[in-house]
């Protein structure tokens, strides 16, 4: 065993220390495990299953496409508005799930945080990541509607995976603020359905970005999201071309928040099992 | 050279309690209520006020060498689950430092990283990886495990099925299991039948044998004394005392009694108030004061009596009845049973019952008093006395573990007799 001879020095102030990169690694099995087992209970003791993770963005996109495609007219950039509003739901979707799982992790797992020793950044980032399969379920029908309106990707669509970790690491990023500061403050409990609700619609999700007029679009640009699902709608269904400059700003803002986020969390990673 | 494998030193921890409030009205709480978001936010990152705060460990300095047992003890909030949860990680201590050699395994209230949802073969590799080890590592030990725990045909059940036993025993199960060079158990023995707490501590015993360090809070003395070689006394956030176990368990003993007022300065009393008890105490045969009994050992009663209006010649009998704490009689005994009567009682007296040996199991029982004088009742005052029992080696077998499954021990001679000479007609 290599830390058999490794002294563990426990003193006031270590939790400020720089990353443990290493001792992340050796924990690499609870990481997995902690997000199997975010899966395997997801969906017991329902009758659907996994199919709740397909009716949500459906029926989402029917009630969007009667609404704001139908009734309100809504401009989707020349493409049909069902799967203009799917592909950005099936993003938002992981999204919005992986945030509030992020959020609400330490909190939820209070049990483990006091009775048991673990870096504790694994929580988050294990309930963040569980929320992918559940995104792949529903791609399937993104696949099916890609085939019904004849809509195919051309090569911009090998970006597709670095997109789905932008999404991963915006969630754990945001998550890991969330997730800190609610342990201390319990109003973030009640914020984070607000706060992702008012995020959906400052994010190109039921509309194109290219409604907002040309003098504002910095505005939007600094939302890292709306780069991400903006990109995303691009290289699935290759109605334009990707904004390269868009997705750079927001992969810089998504890496400042999650830079950010270990920070604050490493800082306060000391209290949790006295505050929790 | 005997290495130092926990070294302690100056280790102190700081937690925040709410500060006292006193009488408001509630025209004062309804602003409080109002004006609390904007003072809390306010508040936000101030220095707490040193009154709020209390030290749950003070300064405690200590040293373990490999393969040594050491035993902790000390009342309620005197620091013990603070200091293993500082030494397993959980927390960070507020001064002071910890140095650990080798890979820590903690028993802190076992079985809290299990999932109800998932199988108690799934749970086993989560707490698993919970407790630090690889899927490897799991599997190697996964049958040993199942074993132990005498889960058998139900391991593949959702553990929210599980009885609280099973559910005790798969968790230590698995905690025991991982090799961890330092092994700190925190009152795992409280939960679990009789036969599964002997399994546990056998366990924790074996894994001392292998050379391997256990530090091993616990209330049951005689496990104590079985098991560690060394001890740590905490009182109120500091070390009383470290040294030798047996010592360190008498310390304990001898300053764990509530030191509150003699419940019989102030109770009701029935009867003529001819004599009235004033005091009661245990003392061991040789005169030292107990504040607990160990099961099997010799004890003496004392009763402290006031002769207030007896006449010259009148008899006295006294009683003491026990009961179990949930109020259950269990004996009933007058001095005149044995034929003795007190006569011309001095103002002031002590009256004594040795008895060879208390053979009651390990727990909390009550006493009362009731005195007669020429048959009539003269003194029986309304309250219950306290005594604990704790356990100790009563079958002279080095185990110390005794059945709690009643409130008294036997102990007799067992043999085997040839089928059917004893059968007579």
């Amino acid at each position: 065993m290599a830390e058999r001879d490794n002294i563990i020095l426990i003193e006031s102030g270590k939790g400020a220390a720089a990353l443990d990169l290493r001792e992340l690694f050796r924990y690499r099995e609870l990481f997995y495990f902690l997000a199997k087992r975010d899966i395997k209970v997801r969906y017991k003791q329902t009758i659907l299953g996994g199919l709740w993770a397909i009716i949500q963005p459906a029926f989402s996109m029917i009630v969007f496409t009667m609404f704001f495609g139908r009734l309100a007219g809504m401009p989707s950039d020349g493409i049909p508005y069902p799967i203009f509003v799917y592909a950005g739901l099936l993003a938002w979707t992981y999204f919005a799930n992986a945030l509030s799982a992020s959020g609400e992790s330490l909190v939820a797992n209070s049990n483990l945080i006091t009775k048991v020793y673990f870096p504790r950044l694994i929580v988050p980032a294990a309930a963040a990541i569980a929320g992918l399969l559940d995104f792949l379920v529903a791609s399937s029908l993104l696949v099916v509607m890609m085939l019904w309106y004849g809509i195919y990707p051309g090569l911009s669509a090998l970006i597709f995976p670095v997109l789905v970790g932008l999404t991963f690491l915006c969630a754990v990023g945001s998550g890991l603020w969330l997730a800190a500061l609610n342990v201390q403050y319990r109003d973030i409990r009640y914020a984070i359905p607000f706060l992702i609700q008012i995020w959906m619609f400052v994010s190109p999700v039921i509309y194109p970005s290219s409604i907002v007029p040309n003098q504002y679009q910095w505005v939007m640009a600094l939302n890292p999201m709306a780069g991400v699902i903006k990109t995303f709608r691009a290289c699935l269904l290759g109605h334009q071309a990707i904004d390269w400059a868009s997705l750079g700003i927001s992969t810089l803002i998504i890496l400042f928040l999650l830079v950010s986020g270990m920070f604050y969390f490493r800082r306060m990673e000391s209290t949790f099992a006295d505050v929790v | 050279m005997i290495e130092t494998v926990i070294k302690v030193d100056g280790l102190s921890k700081r937690y925040r309690i709410g500060a006292r409030e006193g009488y408001r009205t509630f025209r004062e709480t309804l602003v409080d209520a109002a004006q609390a978001p904007f003072r809390r936010l306010a508040g936000i990152g101030k220095p707490v006020p040193e009154a709020e705060t209390i030290w749950a460990l003070n300064d405690v300095s200590f040293e373990v060498k490999r393969g040594e047992v050491l035993g902790v003890m000390g009342r309620n909030g005197a620091g013990k689950s603070t200091l293993l949860k500082i030494l397993s990680r959980i927390t960070e201590p507020t001064k002071g430092r910890v140095e650990l050699r080798g890979r820590v395994g903690s028993l802190l209230e076992v079985g809290t990283g299990f999932h109800p949802e998932l199988t108690g073969h799934e749970n086993i590799y989560l707490y698993g990886a919970v407790l630090g080890m690889d899927r490897y590592e799991v599997t190697r030990k996964f049958k040993d495990i199942v074993e132990f725990s005498e889960i058998g045909k139900f391991i593949d059940t959702p553990v929210k099925r599980y009885s609280s036993g099973m559910y005790m025993r798969l968790a230590f199960s698995v905690a025991a299991h991982l090799e961890p060079e330092i092994l700190l158990v925190d009152e795992v023995l409280a939960v679990g039948d009789a036969a599964f707490q002997k399994k546990c501590l056998g366990k924790v015993g074996s894994v001392a044998k292998e050379g391997r360090t256990v530090l091993f809070v616990s209330h049951n003395m005689g496990a104590l004394e079985t098991l560690c070689h060394k001890g740590i006394l905490l009182e109120a956030g500091g070390k009383a005392f470290e040294g030798e176990i047996h010592e360190t368990v008498s310390r304990y003993l001898a300053t764990s009694h509530e030191t509150s007022e003699n419940p019989l300065a102030s109770c009701k009393r029935v009867g003529n108030g001819k004599v009235q008890v004033f005091n009661f105490h245990l003392e061991s045969p040789n005169g030292e004061v107990l504040r607990t009994v160990k099961s099997g050992e010799p004890v003496v009663f004392c009763f402290d009596f006031e002769n207030r209006s007896c006449g010259p010649g009148e008899k006295v009998s006294v009683s003491f009845g026990i009961c179990t704490d949930k109020e259950y009689g269990l004996l009933h005994y007058y001095s005149h049973f044995s034929g003795v009567y007190f006569t011309d009682l001095p103002p002031k007296s002590s009256v004594r019952c040795a008895l060879p040996s208390l053979d009651l199991s390990p727990g909390n029982y009550l006493l009362m008093i009731l005195t007669k004088v020429s048959g009539e009742t003269a003194d029986w005052p309304q309250v219950f006395l306290p005594i604990n029992v704790i356990g100790s080696d009563f079958y002279g077998t080095g185990d110390a573990n005794l059945s709690t499954w009643g409130p008294l021990l036997v102990k007799g001679k067992w043999y085997l007799a040839e089928a059917g000479v004893n059968q007579s007609q």
